[in-house]
């Protein structure tokens, strides 16, 4: 019974904070509505007995948005919400389009019929998962480790100020001097 | 409870998701619509391996693949706002339609 209530209330609230990331003035308070919708999620994992997981969601969800504060801070045009702010574009299209994907995303959870679960619960679910990484599903765990490692290289050139053409490429941002003027195609012309 | 209200959940997440990714101009907060759409993802893993297949563990794998997609995704997005910031002044989508057929 306290099943059902949890996943009903952890369900709507996580729904409702995902929906407010969207509709909050500041940048901030959406970043942790997002970290609420993350952590209502996490319940439900505890609610089917994945502890593990759930606990791992709650750490690297939390960890993720403390990162995702900071990027908000440095990009955000409204701090703290001190003034109401509309960043939207295709407010009506994006709302048709959503509404449209969520209809035909139940009605297909509710109409198709699933499979029935064959077998019971394993005694452990923590211990089928580790056993799972380290003999099947450990090639796949090795791509994982190369593609992070790829992110990592690939997101430090990209940030880096001098850019992926090294030292010697024109500058990015050129000094405002008549020769570079001449021959400076600004390609985002409408600011 | 059933595999049914379960995927419901997680259609309704990424619907809300979805609405963010398409409406929001700054980049910032697009991740965050791709963010929702793969906590999405995770509620879906987790009811398919409870409900259809808790023999095997695919749907508890499938929500640690979600995860590192969810690092990389942030990773990279953000390393391309900085660059393009660097470059431009830009952290909106509209002003970065050069490629706009």
């Amino acid at each position: 019974m306290w099943e059902v209530i949890a996943f009903w209330v952890l369900a709507v609230l996580a729904v409702a904070s995902g929906i407010a990331v969207f509709r909050v003035d500041s940048m901030a308070r959406a970043t942790f509505l997002l970290l609420a919708s993350f952590l209502f999620v996490a319940g439900e994992m505890l609610v089917l007995e994945l502890h593990y997981l759930g606990a791992l969601t709650v750490l690297m969800m939390t960890a993720e948005m403390a990162i995702m504060a900071v990027f908000m801070i440095m990009f955000m045009m409204n701090p703290a919400g001190l003034e109401p702010m509309e960043m939207v574009h295709n407010k009506r299209g994006a709302l048709v389009i959503s509404v449209a994907v969520f209809v035909a995303l139940t009605a297909a959870a509710l109409v198709v019929p699933w499979p029935e679960r064959a077998a019971p619960h394993p005694s452990d679910a923590t211990h089928q998962l580790g056993e799972a990484i380290m003999r099947d599903k450990m090639l796949v765990m090795m791509v994982v480790g190369v593609g992070l490692f790829a992110t990592m290289v690939a997101a430090t050139l990209l940030a880096t100020a001098r850019g992926r053409y090294g030292e010697h490429a024109a500058p990015s941002r050129p000094e405002p001097s008549p020769h570079a003027h001449a021959h400076h195609h600004h390609a985002g012309g409408d600011r | 409870m059933n595999l049914q209200v379960f995927l419901v959940l997680a259609a309704a997440l990424f619907a809300a998701g979805l609405y963010g990714a398409l409406s929001q101009q700054s980049i910032v907060m697009i991740m965050m619509g791709l963010e929702l759409m793969i906590n999405a993802v995770l509620v879906g893993a987790v009811a398919f391996w409870y409900y259809a297949w808790p023999q095997q563990a695919d749907g508890q794998f499938l929500v640690l693949l979600a995860m590192v997609v969810m690092a990389i995704e942030m990773a990279m997005g953000f390393a391309a706002t900085i660059a393009i910031f660097r470059a431009r002044d830009v952290d909106m989508t509209d002003l970065a339609a050069d490629l706009k057929g």
